[in-house]
Parts: C-alpha cells; sequence; structure tokens
C-alpha cells in the first residue's frame, strides 16, 4: 500500500483485484467499498495534554449480487491472502443469505457534483502543530483563573466505491475540530468548530469565548423550569433540530417509524423554516454519491414550513416508482436512507439582537444528551450545559442553573421568532450541520439539576 | 499475534520510555437481522492491528495501525513516541502509574457453541421465525430481529515483562415490534430493547432467550398500548424490572464512579461527576439494602465486563462500590489510582479495539441481589411498574436524570390493575438510590449487558454488564416526559 491514504490508482488496483477474485468464482456482479483514516487527535485536560493519539486504518468491503440475494463482508487486510479471503467469505454468506425479491441490480455509473474538501496542510499537520495551538488556547483560559479540556483532531480520509455495473466514486476529505470547556470554580463555558481546511479554525478565539462563558455563568441561579423564550446558538440548534432528519427517509415512512407519517405535504412548521439537503453546499462535506455510488441531489426538506421532499434510497424509490435521491445506506441495511448535509436556512438576526428583542429568556449555549420521548409528537428530552444565561429586558443578566427539557420538535419549529445567519455548526449529538442561531418561543424546561 | 505484540514492543522499548504497552487484537464479527419477513443486514467483518501506547517525557503517546509491516510497526512506534514528545508543550507533572505486577497468562471466555460454527441459514431461518410470530399479530407495521456475535482475541505485551492472551466470545440477541396507528408509534422489545441481551457466551444465548416463544406476547402489548391509558403525572411508588434498572446502574452509578471524570480528564465530552474525592466514604448514595459492587471476574457471571486481565495488564478485580447505602468506592486506572494515592489499580482500563486507547469504563457494574420476594417487592399500595427502556438521558455531572420505559402498569396491592403507556420517570441520583425500598432475591437477579456506552475523544464505544434484580423506589417523580 502507499504511504499516501488509498490513492485512486490503488483503489482501482484492489477493486480489479476483488472483482478478478469473484469472477473467477463465478461471481460477476460485486459491489466494493474501501475507505480509510488517517486521523490524529490532541486531547487536553486539567491545562495539560494528557491524551495525544493517532490512528490509521482501512476498511474493505465486499457485496457480491448472487440471483437476487446480497450480503457484505469486510476485512482490514489487504494483501492477496486478505482480499480473496474476503471475497471468498462474501460470496458464501451471500448464498446462504435470503432471496429478496426487491433487491435491485447493481447501479450503473452517473455523474456526482464536484466537491473539494481535501487540504494537503490539514492532512499534513503534526502533533507539534496540534500542540501549538493547543497551549495558547489553555493559555487563555488559564489567564482566567480557569481550568481548561478539549480536543484539536486533524485528519484525512477517503471514501470509494466501486462495481463492476461501472460505477467507480471515489472522495476523499480532510477534517479538523477544536472543541474546549473552560471550567470556573461553579460554572462553565464551551466552545467547537470543524473545518475541513484547519486554517479555518479559529483555537484561539474560541478559547477565549468559552473563558468569556464560564466567566460570566459564575454563581448560577436557580430559575424555576417552565415554558420560556429560548435563544438557542447554532449548537443547540444543530444537537436538537438534527434528531430529526431520519425520519425523512421513505424507507421510514413505510415502516411506520417516521413522525412524517401522513404528514408530508402538509405545514407541520413554522412559515419562516425552510431545510434543504445539499452535499454541495460550500460549508458542507461528506462524499457526493451514496452507499450504493448513486449521486446525492438537492432536496428541499421543508418549503416555508410545509414537508416536501424526502430521501429516497434505490429499493425505496423503485417501491414508490420515483427516482432515487442519493441518500441511501451501504446495502444490505434496515435503514433504507435518511438525509445527510442538512442546511437550514437562515436569516438576518444576530445572537446580540435575539437577546436585545427579548424581554426575558434563556441563552443556551449547548444541549446535552438529548433523547428521543416520543416518535411521532418527536419529543426530545436533554440537558442545557456549560454556558445558560437569563435574558431580562435585552440583556444578558446572569448564569441560571442547568435545565432539563422535554420539547417537541414541531412545536419547536412551529415557535421560531427569528433566525441567525447560517453556519457550520458542531455539536456532540447530531453531525455537523449547516444552521443558524434561532429565537424560540415557549420551549419547555421540566426540571433543574443542582449546578 | 505474540510474536507480532512482542515485535512491537521491541520496536517502541528501543527507542528509550519510561513505559510501553501493546494490544494486538484480532477481531472477528458475524451481524445477522431481518424486517418484516426478509434478511435486514447479512455481514462478516474482520480486524487486525495493534496500538501502542509509550510513556515517555512524562508524557502518554500512542499510535495504531493495521499496517503489521516491520516498516509499519516502525512507523507507528516512532509516532508514538513524537506524539509523546508533542504533549511537552502543555506539560504540568510526570504521569505517574500505579505499581503492577509482571503477569503471563492465557485465557480463553468460556461458551458452550461457537456461534461462527453455527450456518447463517439457520441463524436466518431462526429470526425469520421471530418475524412470522410477530407479524401474526394485526397491527404490527414493523418486525425486527437480530443476532450479533464477536470473537475477539488480544495480546497484551508491556516493558513490565507482561504478555497476556485474552480470547472473548460475546453474543447478542434481541427482536422489537412496531406499531404505528393513528398518529402514534408503539414498540415493544424483547429481552430489552436497542438489540436484546448481550453476554459473555457462545450461540447457547441465543437459545436460552427462546426468542420465539416471547414474540407473540410481546407483538400482543405492542398493539394493546395504543388503547392503554397514558401513564399519570405525579409522586409514585415506582418498581422497575432488572433490566431497566441495569440501565439505571449504568447511569447513574456506573459512570459517576469513573476516576478520570472525577478528576477531570473527560470533562470536554462525556463531562465530571458529582462523586468528588471528598465523597469517598462520607456519601449516603443509597439506602441500607443497596449494595453495588464493580466486578470483572468470571466469578460475577458472563458479563460484557467480564475478563482476565483489563487493557493495561491489570488483573481482573472485584471493588465495592456502595456497601450498605455507602459510598466507597471508584473504578480506578494505574494513572488515576497513582493520583489519588491508591496502591493499586481495581483493573478497569479498556479501550473498544486495536486503534483506540483504554480509559476508564465499566466492567460489571451491580446492585447486589436483595432478600426480597418478588411479591415482596410489588407489595405497595399504589405503584408504577416499569419494563424495558425507551429513552435515557442524565446531565454531565450524572445529578439529574430521566427514563422512559416501553410498558408500564399501575399496580394496586401487588396486582396490574391497568396498562400504561409512554411511561417515565426522573429524579437526582443520589435521592432515587436513597428512595429504594425492596429488592428481589437472587433468584430474579439478571446480569445484562449494554453493548453501547460511548466515551471518550475520538469516542469509544464498550460493552458493559449490570445485574439487577426488580426493585421498588419510595415516591418517585413519574410522567413529567410529557408534562407542559
Amino acid at each position: 500500500m502507499p504511504d499516501e491514504l488509498l490513492t485512486h490508482a490503488y483503489c482501482e488496483e484492489v477493486f480489479g483485484q476483488v472483482a478478478d477474485t469473484a469472477r473467477a468464482l463465478g461471481v460477476p456482479d460485486v459491489e466494493v467499498i474501501l475507505a480509510g483514516e488517517d486521523h490524529a487527535l490532541t486531547r487536553f485536560a486539567n491545562n495539560t495534554i494528557h491524551q495525544n493519539v493517532a490512528e490509521r486504518g482501512v476498511h474493505l468491503s465486499v457485496r457480491p449480487v448472487i440471483g437476487g440475494r446480497t450480503a457484505r463482508a469486510s476485512t482490514n487486510r489487504l494483501d492477496r491472502q486478505g482480499i480473496r479471503e474476503v471475497v471468498d467469505a462474501a460470496i458464501a454468506i451471500t448464498r446462504l443469505t435470503e432471496r429478496d425479491i426487491d433487491l435491485l441490480p447493481l447501479v450503473a455509473a452517473a455523474p456526482a457534483g464536484e466537491v473539494r474538501r481535501y487540504y494537503e496542510a490539514t492532512a499534513a499537520a503534526t502533533p507539534q502543530e496540534r500542540a501549538q495551538a493547543v497551549a495558547a488556547a489553555i493559555g487563555a483560559v488559564e489567564e482566567k483563573g480557569q481550568t481548561a479540556a478539549g480536543i484539536y483532531s486533524t485528519g484525512a480520509s477517503v471514501f470509494s466505491l466501486m462495481n463492476t455495473a461501472g460505477v467507480f466514486a471515489w472522495h476523499r476529505e480532510t477534517m479538523a475540530r477544536f472543541s474546549i470547556t473552560a471550567m470556573a470554580e461553579d460554572s462553565s463555558g464551551w466552545a467547537k468548530s470543524s473545518a475541513c481546511h484547519h486554517a479555518d479554525l479559529d483555537p484561539l478565539a474560541l478559547a477565549q469565548n468559552a473563558a468569556a462563558k464560564a466567566e460570566y455563568s459564575r454563581q448560577p441561579e436557580v430559575v424555576s423550569p417552565g415554558r420560556y423564550t429560548v435563544v438557542l446558538e447554532p449548537a443547540a440548534v444543530l444537537d436538537l433540530v438534527g434528531q430529526m432528519f431520519g425520519d425523512f427517509s421513505a424507507t421510514a415512512i413505510r415502516d411506520g417509524r417516521s413522525f412524517l407519517n401522513d404528514r408530508i405535504g402538509q405545514k407541520i412548521f413554522g412559515g419562516n423554516v425552510t431545510i434543504h439537503d445539499d452535499v454541495c453546499d460550500p460549508l458542507q462535506s461528506g462524499a457526493p454519491f451514496d452507499g450504493e455510488g448513486v449521486p446525492r441531489r438537492k432536496l428541499t426538506l421543508v418549503d416555508q414550513g410545509v414537508v416536501r421532499e424526502i430521501a429516497y434510497c434505490r429499493q425505496a424509490a423503485a417501491l414508490a416508482k420515483v427516482e432515487p435521491t442519493g441518500h441511501g445506506f451501504p446495502l444490505p441495511n434496515e435503514m433504507g436512507e435518511a438525509p445527510a448535509n442538512i442546511v437550514i436556512g437562515g436569516a438576518a438576526s444576530s445572537l446580540s439582537e435575539m437577546v436585545r428583542s427579548t424581554e426575558r429568556g434563556i441563552l443556551v449555549t449547548r444541549l446535552w444528551y438529548i433523547r428521543e420521548v416520543d416518535p411521532y409528537q418527536k419529543i426530545f428530552t436533554g440537558m442545557t450545559r456549560d454556558g445558560t444565561f437569563w435574558i431580562e429586558r435585552g440583556e444578558v443578566t446572569k448564569g441560571v442553573r442547568n435545565f432539563r427539557f422535554n420539547q417537541s420538535l414541531i412545536e419547536l419549529l412551529s415557535n421560531v421568532e427569528a433566525l441567525g445567519k447560517t453556519v457550520r455548526a458542531s455539536g456532540e449529538e447530531s453531525v455537523d450541520m449547516v444552521v443558524p442561531a434561532m429565537k424560540v418561543r415557549g420551549f419547555n424546561f421540566t426540571e433543574v439539576t443542582r449546578f | 499475534m505474540k510474536d507480532l505484540a512482542l515485535a512491537a514492543l521491541d520496536l517502541v522499548a528501543r527507542r528509550g520510555v519510561t513505559y510501553a504497552d501493546v494490544r494486538a487484537i484480532e477481531i472477528r464479527d458475524r451481524e445477522i437481522s431481518t424486517k418484516n419477513g426478509k434478511a435486514g443486514h447479512v455481514s462478516s467483518a474482520e480486524s487486525m492491528g495493534v496500538g501502542i501506547r509509550v510513556l515517555a517525557f512524562g508524557c502518554w503517546g500512542f499510535a495504531a495501525t493495521d499496517d503489521l509491516t516491520r516498516q509499519g510497526l516502525e512507523a507507528a512506534a516512532a509516532l508514538a513516541l513524537e506524539i509523546a514528545r508533542a504533549g511537552t508543550a502543555a506539560h504540568k507533572s510526570d504521569v505517574q502509574l500505579a505499581p503492577e505486577e509482571k503477569h503471563e497468562a492465557s485465557w480463553v471466555s468460556t461458551f458452550r457453541i461457537d456461534p461462527f460454527t453455527i450456518p447463517i441459514d439457520r441463524q436466518l431461518a431462526e429470526l425469520l421465525a421471530v418475524d412470522a410470530e410477530l407479524r401474526r399479530q394485526k397491527g404490527i407495521s414493523l418486525a425486527e430481529a437480530s443476532m450479533h456475535f464477536e470473537r475477539r482475541r488480544q495480546v497484551f505485551a508491556s516493558t513490565l515483562g507482561s504478555l497476556i492472551d485474552q480470547t472473548r466470545y460475546t453474543a447478542g440477541a434481541g427482536f422489537s415490534a412496531l406499531s404505528y396507528k393513528d398518529g402514534e408509534i408503539q414498540r415493544r422489545s424483547y429481552p430489552n430493547s436497542f438489540g436484546g441481551q448481550y453476554q459473555l457466551k457462545g450461540y447457547e444465548l441465543v437459545e436460552e432467550l427462546q426468542l420465539v416463544q416471547h414474540a407473540p406476547r410481546i407483538a400482543e402489548e405492542a398493539v394493546a398500548l395504543h388503547s392503554a391509558e397514558q401513564c399519570p403525572e405525579g409522586e409514585f411508588d415506582l418498581i422497575l424490572d432488572s433490566s431497566q434498572l441495569g440501565l439505571q446502574i449504568h447511569e447513574s452509578i456506573g459512570h459517576p464512579i469513573e476516576l478520570d471524570r472525577v478528576l477531570g480528564t473527560e470533562a470536554n465530552y462525556a463531562g465530571m461527576s458529582f462523586l468528588t474525592l471528598d465523597q469517598l466514604g462520607r456519601l449516603r448514595y443509597g439506602s441500607d439494602i443497596v449494595n453495588v459492587v464493580c466486578d470483572a471476574r468470571v466469578e460475577h457471571g458472563p458479563g460484557l465486563g467480564t475478563f482476565a486481565y483489563d487493557d493495561e495488564g491489570v488483573e481482573a478485580q472485584s471493588t465495592d462500590i456502595i456497601r450498605h447505602g455507602q459510598f466507597v468506592g471508584y473504578m480506578t486506572s494505574r494513572e488515576t489510582a497513582s493520583q489519588v494515592r491508591q496502591s493499586r489499580s481495581n483493573g478497569c482500563m479498556r479501550a473498544d479495539g486495536w486503534a483506540r486507547l483504554p480509559l476508564i469504563r465499566m466492567t460489571n457494574v451491580s446492585l447486589k441481589a436483595g432478600q426480597q420476594s418478588l411479591a415482596e417487592v410489588f407489595d405497595s399500595d399504589r405503584a408504577i411498574y416499569m419494563e424495558t427502556n425507551r429513552s435515557w438521558s442524565i446531565d454531565d455531572k450524572r445529578y439529574n436524570f430521566q427514563f422512559g420505559c416501553e410498558i408500564g402498569w399501575e399496580m394496586r396491592h401487588g396486582k396490574r390493575v391497568r396498562m400504561l403507556k409512554n411511561p417515565s420517570y426522573s429524579g437526582i441520583s443520589t435521592e432515587f438510590w436513597n428512595a429504594c425500598a425492596a429488592i428481589a432475591g437472587p433468584e430474579h437477579w439478571t446480569l445484562w449487558g449494554v453493548p453501547n456506552c460511548g466515551k471518550g475523544q475520538p469516542e469509544q464505544v464498550m460493552g458493559t454488564g449490570h445485574g439487577a434484580s426488580p426493585a421498588r423506589f419510595r415516591k418517585i417523580k413519574i410522567g413529567s416526559a410529557y408534562a407542559g
């Protein structure tokens, strides 16, 4: 294997070996996924680097299609014997599986959207480079008499998918993430950012932001639970609203597990809510093709509050007699498909304008441990964390203890009073998305915790 | 594998390190599922790689690779050392480790039937039989069943001279039935939600679970929930089945006793803990009948947290966590034990594969069986009984939690009087365990597996074990998930 991670030529060579091996065993139809990652992460806590890791790995998986049957076998051994064994295993388990009358033949090639998401400098970022940025960030937090914890990661990944019907899709990208929690005696603040080019991150600014939040929320006061107007920063919007997009799936609807059952075409959100899935958005990341190699198409999921489009994998599309949208997961799977590159339309309000226009409310930095309470009303529970503030007469006046919420997303997106500019947001509970900050009335806080 | 681990260790040791360990790991995995009468997911996977951890310049470095050539191992060893050196840029004090003996051992977990010897078509047929039973019930929109098997061999070698060869077989199986009707989705699962039961066993686990026999009842309950009444809101006595209690232990005891959380090293993601060091030996964590252990030994049972040695070469142990309601112990590593001046790690360091660094993880954190009969546990004037987790959430210091269950019943004087849908309860961890009024005896105790516990950056997914028998708690806040 070359030093460079899974080059186009190398992927082609491995695919040739897989296809030849399968053909020699009497199996002409085969799909191959070859993916790899070279990733490093510098982790710090208590103002010191304490875990500092790097990993490099590859993943080859083979999916034959034999008489309406399919299954997948995987390995990380790419020598000739490893390849032969994984092809043998894939064919053996495919022959033992059940015939699926809805299984489609391998898809033919089609052009995907152009995206550029690979930056040599990010792929080559060194432990020293990360450590120096971390040291500066820790310094900014220590200056305030606080304690810092967080991560700085950089890495490159390749995802390639090839099949004997002519698909050869190859995508590589780099990704960098910096996140930091600043802790004072009885308060904390948090900030996080991600970008395909690590030069687009500003660890020092993120550290200063987190430290300012920790400083400002010292001696948090107890505010009774209840319904409040909230100003949700982009990470809070992402982590909460991001929970619903798995339901914008034709398979989920057919299974009866989606909250969109009997709601397609209806206006279920406010008229100021428009949501797209767009892999080519410049702030997005990810491959422009899906788990079968189908190009990802831009979808209008919600148009001015009305649910318009959903994602279709090839099989779901064939059953519904529509075109696939390019959002399918690698086969075989039970879930079908889901949007993966969410862009929620924003507006012109700044965070400070949202605060200024709020008589009484709560400013939320981040939400945590979000779990579904009711799958059809789309109620989620979770906690606020690392920077929760009271707003009074248009000003942030104090930190408050963290709340538990139980909130329906249908209700939340019907009560949006203001939207900020869209940004690439990064949290911990949903994949990174392009979202605005939101001001929402009547957010349902049900309990208060001890800090 | 031994040669590989020793070769990697030699490459890093000769570069001059304070300490180093290597884990060479080979994983074989099989996943099979069915959905509405068809095969869902059928896959097998193999993975092999090496993780090299070094302590040098007073800092940790870690590098992992699946390039197992000498060149690949050399590159990983050099990178681990380079990473340790880079750590000196933000370094307060040198890492110290609690002492540990050299161990040489070879161990294979007990199993009766190697799951990889059972043909996939037979396993699929078993799941399709369950599927057919579920869909026999009118009103079931989605029937899903699954099995998951793993064999993991790990050779650990360290500069202490330890050489430990362990192989663990784990199995998991279960099913669920979902019913969508009139704007409501209800689901029932067996024997637990989110994949069923997981244990350190072979295929015999699937046979023991008797999946097909339980399918009709589960499907019937999923449909019946549509016509059940909404769980009331208020303070009631609460009775939990052992699987839900297992998750309650996981979230409100297991995570807070991780000493790395307590010391702040997980603050940015998983969070910290209310169990600060001053609470040890002082905090009233439960009522007198609450006794909790963290036990990785085989004697505890075939849990997902059962092993012979942890991932830094420390022998499996049993540690008292709560003794008659008093908080008395943490889960530790060699580094954190040294930080709190304990003489030895209690062996809780685990990594989810060759590519990741070991962290303090739950082994089997279990509530010891009580002395009450099941009738005594259910003996309350009025109580809500809940079964099978549906949602779980807890704050980042592990005080405030909220759980939802798939099904509930209102109980009067030990008898079920009506089925309740959408049951939930919430509270503060210490208050909840102090309200424990009755725990059923050992004949009702089950060692449950949680296969999907997340922690660390990059995140690692670990299997943990939690033994529990049904228990009753006084005056618990119920129903607030649907309030407001």
